[in-house]
């Protein structure tokens, strides 16, 4: 009983954390390149709302996917521009990219609210998983068995952004311009395209993450239907210390506490789980959860001598020191 | 006219900054497999007319040919592919990467995979080639600054640069590193390589340069022989009048001891020993000099005792009062005053007007902070008082300091520290990058205050400025005192061997 | 050519005030494309919003009444931002503060106390709640090195759903999320009340909290400006590292901070439901926390610009309400955002359209 519990929780991790390893994978690469986008939020909620309307009209969620992505792409170019060229404050234009977001899916999202039978994007059924001995019927098959799509994408995801930036030349280039752009400018790399580029795949996987809310994990489109999870994709990343795989880690833990709430009110012995007023303190648990796992990353990025990317937040300009 | 073309040919440049002409009409030119040294003041336009070169800026009038052809950079990159190569004052690696992956960094293969063991067995087998021994796999951050600047020029014979500007190498080099950094250009012009060498320390440049350009205020003054020339000569062209070479004090009367650091021990930043077990005494009225190679613990000293920074074990006594690991505030209290490395990064407020940097330190007791208000008639009037006094060159007590120049800005600096008449001054590298006359004024502030009766402990790279101002030197190395010699030219090599490490036995005592 | 961007040695007097202008109108210009796009007729709108935000007999009083929490919590992100604390989390802050408003209200003080203890008690725990709640980041910033931004904002989430706990639980009257109403000795005086005496005040509804924000602000104002405390602000925001140099303790100073700021932000929350809603409801701030980051920053941080800027909008939130669909003012707003950013640009650099060199080459 408890196991299938456990396994419930687990499976539910997997699945809506999916969108927000996209979310923070995007995140940490734009932050790799030296720019913080605190806009992740924002861009979510476009990607959700352009993969929701366009799979809506073409009734192909895939085409809607790829318009998310783009979405999301050319959205966060707002913050590349106020950021790289204009060298403006990275916060408040991060805020702004929130704002303007949050306010534009409102306005033009108003018709889509409706629809409730948008094509999603489908599940991959491994019926085989049931036949492995042992731990087949019981734990892996209600796992990954009858996941999404988008899960497996993820799980692709988290080694190929790896491998780009530990073990590629324009990985090393990345790196670079995050660390310290005066070094990567003097051997010619392009650090404003550069940093361009990399905002751009930030809002790409924004996108992605949007729209993989809107078709596969509750798929139909609501205001505001992030709820945050922007947010808490910029504190995983911190939280997971700048590395995909720590990203992945977080990504699934945060995915299973968002649906606690739900999968707790399921347990027998624990009858106020299911009382709606005092659930709402269990909805308190991501947020609080992120708080404590940036204290926890905080104190050991002290312990490690780990931390962000050195140049983080601050605008590159050519022949001013400390850059 | 010469057949074979010059390495390096630049007519008539002429490049403006905002406000400044930093390069006025400069023909330039330099000879294949030579060392040509440029030299000039802090602000001659030394760098500016480099990073010409370098690709880094853009002429706005004149052209630029190399062998003989022109060449038009937008960027640092086509430089490079016309090889040029730039090493840097500061350092343009990335200290979180291998020396391998910052050599890689602006080239062109590897394409995409970066095959790591491949790549570390060339990169030993080059600086094997070159005679510039570092480890393919060490992180810069893990390098002294010696070996980093074998990864600079590694850095440019693998990008394949003939033509080589060093920006002031020597800066944070020992003696003994500045000789086999000049063995090696040596080594290397003879594989036909051109060295261009930017300095303003004429001693290296008479030692090292086959032809010297001198620069003034943006303009060519003269390009002479650098073997027949000599260093008054040198020193006149470039400042355009006589230098004094060594500022006149009279011998040092100490009194008291003013500041007793007893067997104290800290921390770097990393969380790795910084001092271990340092004990050192300053007496009011003299300035004890402290040697050594950047990044010895010098910073941590001076941390450590302003309070900045937690002493481990030990104590540190400012007249006779125990300051150990009490608040900054403390330290201020008990009249020390702190001159620190970084003017721009902590000695003072960038956006601040120079008024408000000026009451950095005195904001919190009355007359200028009765109460808990400041009083703003008085900030501004004796803003004015010392920005005169102090001969700060500025249109205004309201500008914002990041607009000083360097030289200005640290008066200003002094000015706030100096007039609160400290009775223990800490300066840490007070004069680096600062022209000449600045160097002399802020030399004399420090000697005035010295007769004044404070105690100074003067942390310096540079030994001349050490010989000339200390009444003692001590020479850190690995956070330990390692020998104390006193400040007598003839001494060098001995304080050249302690910077090194080499434990030499007291023979002196004080 | 090519286009060049350079600092400036000196910024003149009027190019701020211009640049703000100059990106509102942009910032309208640009909103009037998603306008378009949504099907509403952008100059309309905007007449319209302008109209009902502005120029109706009541609108001065209407926008007061908008511009108030704007005001209080625009003044608790300015004392944060001016040293670089990014608290994004005011709306949070907000909430609690008028929960333990309501707390007072009506269940820890009798509804017979006087008013004038009744609103004072109110004061101090709108105050305190949204001053713990601000001091939380503070606290974790300061001694643990914990990002602000996140822990603000995610506070500012526990905070709606602790709000929701009551106004559906212990507090709920009638279970549409909402308490009582609060006995008349916990409302606010507004300009109605005073109808008797001056007819033209009658159905005004502007309230008391509008001089809790001009007093707020007027005292911030002599903070930043003449206070030693002011001066500290001033340094550790530009530059850390200094202040350290100057014996600041900075993690003091972080946490006083943050306590103000949650206070302030507090008190907003703590006048929207004793001058405006008098009650405790699930969604009574349509994010007034958050418009108050655009409200400080478009101000620069000057507390007295604050007021302006925080009536503007004021205006520009009761124009809103009378044109669809709800998100346009927070678009309009992100939209400005970025204009009032690229602005500071401007301020801070030239821009220069630089001409090639002029090619003498002859080869």
């Amino acid at each position: 009983m408890e196991l299938v519990f456990l396994i419930n929780i687990i499976e539910a991790g997997l699945r809506t954390g999916t969108p927000l390893l996209f979310a923070t994978l995007g995140e940490l690469i734009t932050e790799r390149a030296g720019v913080l986008n605190l806009g992740v939020e924002g861009m979510m909620l476009v990607g959700a709302l352009a993969g929701f309307a366009v799979a809506s009209s073409t009734g192909n969620p895939w085409i809607g996917v790829l318009v998310a992505m783009l979405a999301g792409g050319a959205i966060s170019l707002l913050h590349a521009f106020v950021s790289i060229t204009l060298r403006g404050d990275q916060v408040v234009s991060g805020l702004a990219l929130t704002f303007v977001g949050t306010g534009l899916t409102s306005v033009l999202g108003a018709p889509y609210v409706q629809i409730r039978d948008v094509p999603r994007l489908s599940v991959v059924p491994l019926p085989f998983l049931e036949n492995i001995p042992l731990i087949g019927s019981s734990i892996l098959y209600p796992l990954f068995g009858e996941q999404n799509i988008i899960f497996f994408i993820g799980l692709l995801l988290v080694p190929a952004v790896w491998f780009w930036i530990e073990r590629t030349r324009p990985g090393l280039q990345l790196r670079a311009i995050g660390e310290k752009p005066a070094a990567a400018d003097a051997v010619g790399v392009n650090v404003g395209a550069l940093r361009y580029f990399y905002v751009f795949v930030g809002g790409v996987f924004a996108g992605l993450a949007g729209a993989s809310l809107s078709l596969a994990v509750t798929p139909l489109w609501i205001d505001e239907m992030t709820a945050g999870q922007g947010w808490i994709a910029v504190g995983l990343v911190i939280f997971a210390g700048w590395n995909p795989w720590r990203a992945l880690m977080g990504a699934y833990i945060f995915g299973a506490l968002r649906r606690m709430p739900l999968d707790l009110q399921a347990v027998a012995w624990l009858p106020f789980a299911s009382n709606p007023i005092l659930g709402v303190w269990l909805n308190m648990i991501p947020y609080l959860f992120t708080i404590l796992a940036l204290i926890f990353s905080s104190r050991e990025a002290i312990r490690k001598r780990l931390g962000a990317p050195a140049a983080l937040g601050i605008p590159y300009v050519r022949g001013e020191r400390g850059a | 006219m010469s057949n074979t073309p010059y390495a390096l040919e630049m007519r008539g440049i002429t490049k403006r900054f905002p406000g400044v002409l930093a390069n006025d009409d400069v023909n330039f030119a330099v000879e294949k497999g030579e060392i040509h040294a440029l030299l000039g003041e802090n602000g001659a336009g030394k760098s500016t007319l480099m990073n010409m070169v370098n690709g880094l800026y853009r002429a706005d009038e004149g052209k630029i040919l190399l062998d003989g052809k022109p060449v038009k950079f937008s960027s640092p990159r086509d430089a490079i592919d016309s090889g040029v190569g730039m090493v840097h004052q500061h350092f343009m690696l990335v200290p979180t990467q291998t020396v391998s992956e910052n050599l890689i960094l602006g080239q062109k293969a590897p394409r995409f995979y970066i095959n790591y063991k491949k790549l570390e067995q060339d990169i030993a087998e080059l600086s094997r080639k070159f005679g510039l021994a570092v480890d393919p796999q060490a992180k810069i951050w893990q390098l002294s600054v010696g070996e980093q600047q074998r990864v600079e020029i590694l850095k440019m014979l693998y990008q394949g640069a003939k033509l080589l500007i060093m920006d002031e190498p020597t800066a944070v080099l020992t003696p003994q590193e500045v000789t086999d950094l000049f063995k090696t250009l040596r080594e290397m012009t003879a594989t036909g390589h051109t060295i261009i060498f930017i300095s303003h320390k004429l001693d290296e440049v008479v030692e090292i340069a086959d032809k010297v350009t001198v620069l003034r205020r943006g303009k060519v003054v003269a390009t002479v022989d650098g073997h027949a020339t000599s260093k008054a000569e040198l020193a006149r062209l470039m400042v355009g009048r006589e230098v004094l070479f060594r500022i006149k004090k009279k011998p040092a009367e100490p009194t008291t001891d003013a500041l007793v650091i007893d067997s104290v021990s800290c921390e770097n930043d990393r969380g790795l020993p910084a001092l271990r077990d340092l004990s050192l005494t300053v007496r009011s009225g003299e300035v004890v000099g402290i040697a050594g190679v950047a990044g010895n613990g010098q910073t941590e000293l001076a941390q450590v005792i302003t309070g900045l920074r937690e002493a481990k074990f030990g104590t540190i006594t400012v007249q006779g009062q125990n300051v150990t690991n009490q608040s900054a505030t403390a330290t201020i209290d008990q009249g020390l005053a702190y001159i620190p490395s970084d003017r721009n990064g902590v000695g003072s407020s960038p956006n601040l007007t120079l008024a408000d940097n000026l009451i950095l330190k005195s904001y919190r007791k009355p007359p200028i902070g009765p109460g808990w208000r400041i009083d703003l008639k008085l900030v501004r009037s004796q803003a004015e008082k010392l920005i005169e006094q102090f001969d700060v060159k500025t249109p205004s007590a309201d500008l914002p300091a990041r607009l000083l120049s360097g030289g200005n800005l640290q008066k200003l600096i002094l000015a706030r520290e100096i007039s609160r008449q400290p009775k223990v001054i800490i300066a840490v590298y007070p004069v680096r990058g600062l022209d000449v006359g600045a160097i002399e004024s802020i030399h004399q502030m420090l000697i005035d205050e010295r007769d004044r009766g404070a105690g100074i402990l003067l942390i310096s790279e540079d030994l001349d400025e050490l010989l000339s101002l200390s009444d003692r030197i001590v020479v850190l190395f690995e956070g330990q005192i390692v020998g104390e010699v006193p400040p007598e030219d003839e001494r060098i090599d001995e304080i050249g061997l302690m910077m090194a490490g080499t434990k030499v036995e007291h023979s002196h005592a004080t | 050519m090519r286009l060049k961007i350079e600092p400036r040695l000196e910024t003149p007097r009027w190019l701020p005030f211009v640049s703000i202008v100059l990106a509102l109108i942009l910032a309208l210009l640009i909103g009037a494309i998603p306008l378009a796009y949504g099907g509403l007729d952008p100059f309309v709108a905007y007449r319209q919003m302008f109209r009902t935000g502005f120029f109706e007999p009541y609108s001065f009083s209407d926008t007061l009444v908008k511009a108030t929490p704007l005001i209080l919590a625009g003044l608790g992100v300015t004392i944060a931002f001016r040293m670089r604390l990014w608290n994004i989390g005011a709306e949070g802050q907000l909430f609690l503060g008028a929960w333990a408003t309501t707390g007072v209200a009506l269940f820890w003080l009798p509804p017979t106390t006087p008013k004038v203890v009744m609103l004072a008690a109110m004061t101090l725990a709108g105050f305190a709640a949204g001053a713990l709640w601000g001091a939380i980041p503070g606290v974790l910033k300061a001694k643990l090195g914990v990002n602000e931004i996140i822990s603000s904002l995610m506070l500012t989430y526990v905070a709606f759903e602790f709000n929701n706990y009551f106004v559906y639980g212990p507090w709920a009257a009638g279970g549409f999320g909402l308490t009582a109403p609060f006995p008349r000795t916990a409302w606010f005086p507004r300009l109605t009340d005073f109808g008797d005496a001056v007819p033209a005040f009658r159905g005004m509804t502007a309230h008391l909290g509008i001089l809790y924000g001009v007093v707020a602000a007027v005292i911030l104002f002599i903070i930043f400006k003449y206070s030693k405390w002011g001066y500290e602000l001033k340094v550790i925001g530009d530059n850390p590292d200094a202040a350290r140099y100057a014996g600041m303790n900075l993690s003091r100073t972080i946490i006083m901070t943050m306590i103000i700021s949650g206070g302030l932000a507090g008190l907003a929350g703590m006048s929207e439901v004793a001058g405006v809603v008098h009650r405790l409801q699930e969604n009574f701030s349509p994010g007034y926390g958050f418009t108050a980051i655009i409200v400080a920053w478009l101000a620069r941080l000057n507390p007295l610009a604050v007021i302006v800027v925080g009536y503007l909008f004021g205006g520009l939130l009761v124009g809103g309400d009378a044109i669809q669909p709800a998100g346009i003012p927070l678009l309009i707003q992100g939209i400005i955002l970025f204009c009032v950013i690229s602005a500071d640009t401007f301020t801070r650099y030239r821009l220069r359209i630089v001409q090639p060199v002029a090619s003498t080459a002859t080869n």
